[in-house]
């Protein structure tokens, strides 16, 4: 096949690296607002039936909503191979954990309906919480760590060794982002409901929603300052060839203070990212209060996705420094996929992300409207 | 202790995939059965296959939710457990994963929220085609993983890159057509109609003997007995095919599965009992039935098949290739540049590179193959063979299974042809016991070709041992044991709900709101006669 020699290696990299984002940012918009919905599950809904309109406001998407992270983990497995292998098997507990949630997470909407008994479904209910919480603050508690550098190095073979455990993840740095995480969602999360429910909960959803934002706001900017004091960045000393071989181990690396930024001081105009960041949440929280329903939505996703793409933004070209060894750190040009492979899954991507987000909006579309609470108390249409 | 790290991450591999695959067999049959039914509601507008449809639905939700949340683990598996596996061949393996996600699951995910909530706010047609969009993307996604199964049992169109030190794509439609994948995903999407047809009969079957909703039991046993008669004929025959190319690909396996210990002159006989002694490296009690495994395997009666004696030779000599090919590698890799690369490094890895995986046998036993004695070298060879009782015993229960559910399905063909469905009690109690048949057949089918490839994860390319994360031993035995308890609950309580729906049985329309407007728009809430059981 000769036609992959149309893009070359390198806009294929970058490509594949802006994909990356668009596949967390698609993740976190779409799964993130029924993982803070789950979050919000016991405090937002204070009984059977408002906690129930809760769930079939999500019901019917959260499974194609998955649907982002499965793909997201997939494509990473096929573009970014070497990323994958590290960040899964180094962050293994994380992982597990994860996982955990993410297995009683189908379970629990589907189960909690099955019988009547309060106690039962209050089980489910805190399940549906955790299943909510524990992903977003991980995948927070990940990124930040992948910001300090995580302490893997490669063997004669490539082999990866990761020489760290669970609790090193757990520093000061990293849970301040996994809050950021937390807050994002949660306010996502709000958005969702108080677009999709009425009354009491739209009304608590607004509430927790306002104080989610205010959150985001200071938590992120925290983040930002914390980084900028107290987080060493990476830089490549040596030349890094944009179509060289998918080897990292043939570049040097070194640790500096302010590397982190240098991309944002070589072009400030990056700097509306974060700005975006920040705005949305703002956005956000004007609009639970102004009551601008769909506008909220938007916003927070707007959050979402400027807080998302800063990190990356941040990091560029590097994806996983290395703590112990910094020259086996990933980056866009060496961690790659073969050039033939990134070509064809651009293609498989190109065709079917267009027809992805044209059912993805007819579902949506034929779901639009509040949830309404006499049917589901009369149990017609709904299926939790 | 006895477990190392590949023994426990091959464990905790085996137990998630077939505890996923309880579900998934059903999830696909299931859902193509409902869009069978729905067609025939919304072709003769006749409520009682909606209601079908409906209470069919039940059961395939609380299914599928299990099918998502234990696909999940499959996927981040491999870069958890076998992260050199995913460095080694993500070039090639990740695509079909990440291309099931874009094509398949997507499209059965997104859709299948709208089949539970979209009865009231679809047109009957909308509906139908969500239905099919659901069976179709739930059958894809099977096209897509067994395109990638396929690959680990025939890995071609890639090739082995010395600089980055994995196998990249060198040839995608090769991946894609590759017959293996091909022949496999035709089997076991026949294995999951099998699965499901058999479930809605021997629900059904429960049913009519109990006396309840016998209109809805016995029109469903009649869509479930034709469906799985032909999916029934299908997994059976297409299995076949199956085992005509793995004689092809894969030479040892096919010789396990019969505990073919010597090459035996052509048309090989076929051992239909025996008890084989890997340690002896004989049958006891074998009966064997001339020329048979020839002609089922080769369909010629000349070709030969080897035996394991045989074959085990032959990795002997593939693996003294492969450390010349490895000792080449590593002089590639000193060198540099491309340009200081030694001639002679480059000619013989081109001529040797093929038996590369064969040298990376050696990893258990040395670090560098190079240094291998000539008894780890033997030792390595010996390797090569698969559990042989294992795989004999699996094999011989799935056909037996298969032979089992053509009889079952073809005798309730029958029977819903005479319309005497219900004449025979003691059919209808065969077909209840029957129910976990099918699972236990669809996971000795998984053993038989997983096992089947063991020492190799990537059949000739990359050992299972070699392909492990780094972790610690006492991590994974945490994660098995926590995964094994999770499951364990998890099963109980899914097996109770789905007791509970089947026993709850099938629930009659709701009673019409009290609404004008809609009693004009449809006829059948403003008074037309039900053809609903009970009503």
């Amino acid at each position: 096949m000769i036609l992959h020699t149309l893009l070359s290696y390198e806009v294929l990299r970058v490509i594949w690296w802006l994909l990356l984002g668009v596949l967390l940012i698609g993740f976190a918009v779409m799964d993130g607002f029924d993982l803070g919905a789950g979050m919000l599950l016991p405090f937002a809904g204070r009984n059977d039936l408002e906690r129930r309109v809760i769930i079939n406001s999500v019901g019917p998407v959260w499974e194609g909503n998955q649907v982002w992270l499965i793909l997201g983990g997939g494509a990473i497995f096929a573009a970014w191979p070497q990323l994958y292998a590290v960040s899964f098997s180094g962050f293994y507990i994380a992982m597990f954990a994860i996982l955990v949630a993410l297995i009683l997470r189908p379970v629990a909407f589907k189960f909690r309906s099955k019988r009547d008994d309060p106690a039962w479904r209050a089980r489910w209910d805190w399940t549906l919480f955790f299943a909510g919480f524990v992903p977003s603050l991980i995948f927070g508690v990940a990124m930040g760590n992948v910001l300090r550098g995580v302490p893997f190095r490669f063997g004669p073979d490539m082999h990866i060794f990761y020489d760290g455990g669970f609790f090193g993840l757990l520093n000061p740095f990293s849970l301040l982002c996994g809050l950021v995480s937390v807050a994002m969602l949660a306010m996502h999360g709000a958005a969702w409901l108080q677009l999709k429910t009425q009354g009491a909960v739209a009304d608590r959803a607004r509430l927790y929603g306002s104080l989610a934002a205010v959150a985001t706001i200071v938590l992120y900017a925290l983040a930002g300052v914390m980084l900028w004091s107290f987080v060493d960045g990476y830089r490549v000393t040596s030349t890094l060839p944009a179509d060289g071989p998918s080897n990292p181990m043939l570049k040097t690396v070194e640790v500096h203070s302010s590397a982190w930024f240098t991309n944002y001081q070589a072009q400030p105009w990056l700097y509306v990212v974060p700005g975006l960041g920040l705005v949305g949440a703002l956005l956000a929280l004007v609009g639970m209060r102004a009551r601008a329903e769909l506008m909220t939505l938007l916003a927070s996703a707007l959050s979402i996705a400027g807080i998302i793409l800063s990190v990356g933004v941040s990091m560029f070209p590097f994806i996983l420094p290395s703590s112990i060894d910094p020259r086996a750190s990933l980056t866009v040009f060496d961690s790659s996929s073969s050039h033939l492979t990134l070509f064809i899954m651009l293609v498989v991507t190109a065709v079917f992300i267009p027809i992805i987000v044209a059912y993805t909006s007819w579902v949506y579309s034929v779901l639009r409207g509040k949830v309404d609470a006499a049917a589901i108390s009369e149990d017609r249409g709904h299926a939790y | 202790m006895d477990f190392d790290i590949v023994a426990l991450s091959r464990l905790q591999f085996a137990l998630t995939a077939l505890y996923h695959f309880l579900f998934v067999p059903l999830t696909i049959g299931l859902a193509v059965i409902l869009a069978i039914m729905e067609t025939v509601y919304v072709m003769t507008g006749r409520t009682i296959w909606r209601d079908m449809t409906k209470f069919w639905g039940v059961l395939f939700g609380i299914n599928f939710a299990m099918g998502v949340a234990t696909g999940i683990v499959m996927e981040f598996q491999f870069g958890m457990n076998w992260s050199y596996y995913s460095h080694y061949v993500g070039d090639v393996f990740g695509a079909p994963l990440a291309i099931e996600g874009l094509m398949a699951f997507f499209l059965e995910a997104s859709f299948v929220g709208l089949f539970f909530f979209g009865w009231d706010k679809l047109s009957k047609v909308a509906h139908l085609i969500v239905t099919w969009l659901v069976a179709i993307g739930s059958n894809f996604s099977a096209l897509w993983i067994l395109i990638a199964n396929g690959w680990m049992q025939n890995p071609v169109g890639a090739a082995f890159n010395p600089q980055t030190m994995r196998m990249e794509v060198t040839d995608f439609a090769a991946v894609l057509t590759n017959p293996v994948a091909q022949a496999k995903f035709v089997h076991t999407v026949s294995a999951g109609y099998t699965v499901a047809a058999i479930f809605v009969l021997g629900v059904s079957a429960w049913y009519v003997l109990k006396g309840r909703h016998l209109q809805l039991a016995k029109r469903s046993m009649t869509v479930a007995a034709s469906f799985g008669l032909a999916a029934s004929l299908s997994v059976v025959l297409l299995g076949d095919e199956s085992g005509y190319l793995s004689t092809e690909h894969q030479k040892m396996k096919v010789a396990a599965i019969e505990a073919m210990w010597k090459t035996e002159p052509a048309p090989a006989a076929f051992t239909a009992f025996g008890f084989p002694d890997q340690r002896t490296r004989e049958t006891h009690f074998a009966v064997h039935i001339p020329m048979l495994l020839g002609l089922i395997g080769t369909r010629s009666l000349t070709t030969e098949i080897p035996g394991i004696d045989d074959l085990v030779h032959r990795a002997e000599l593939n693996i003294r290739v492969g450390v010349s090919a490895y000792d080449a590698l590593q002089k590639i890799r000193e060198a540099g540049s491309t340009d200081a690369i030694p001639e002679s490094a480059r000619t013989i890895f081109e001529e040797n590179g093929h038996a590369l995986g064969y040298a990376l046998l050696l990893k258990r036993y040395v670090d560098d193959p190079r240094k291998a004695t000539p008894e780890q070298i033997a030792q390595a060879a010996l390797d090569t063979v698969p559990p042989v009782w294992q795989l004999y015993w699996s094999f011989r229960i799935m056909v037996g299974l298969g032979m089992f559910f053509i009889l079952l399905t073809a005798t309730f063909f029958v029977l819903s042809a005479r319309r005497r469905l219900d004449a025979h009690p003691w059919l209808l109690k065969v077909a209840v016991f029957s129910i976990p048949l099918p699972w236990v057949a669809a996971e000795m089918g998984w053993i038989v070709a997983e096992l089947g490839r063991q020492p190799w994860v990537i059949e000739g390319v990359l050992p299972t041992a070699v392909a492990v994360s780094n972790l610690g031993a006492a991590t994974v035995l945490g994660t098995i044991v926590a995964f094994t308890a999770i499951y364990t609950v998890l099963f109980v309580i899914e097996m109770k709900l789905m007791l509970k729906a089947i026993r709850k049985g099938p629930t009659e329309d709701p009673a019409p709101p009290p609404s004008a407007y809609r009693a004009i728009a449809d006829p059948e809430i403003a008074g037309l006669p039900r053809t609903s059981p009970g009503a």
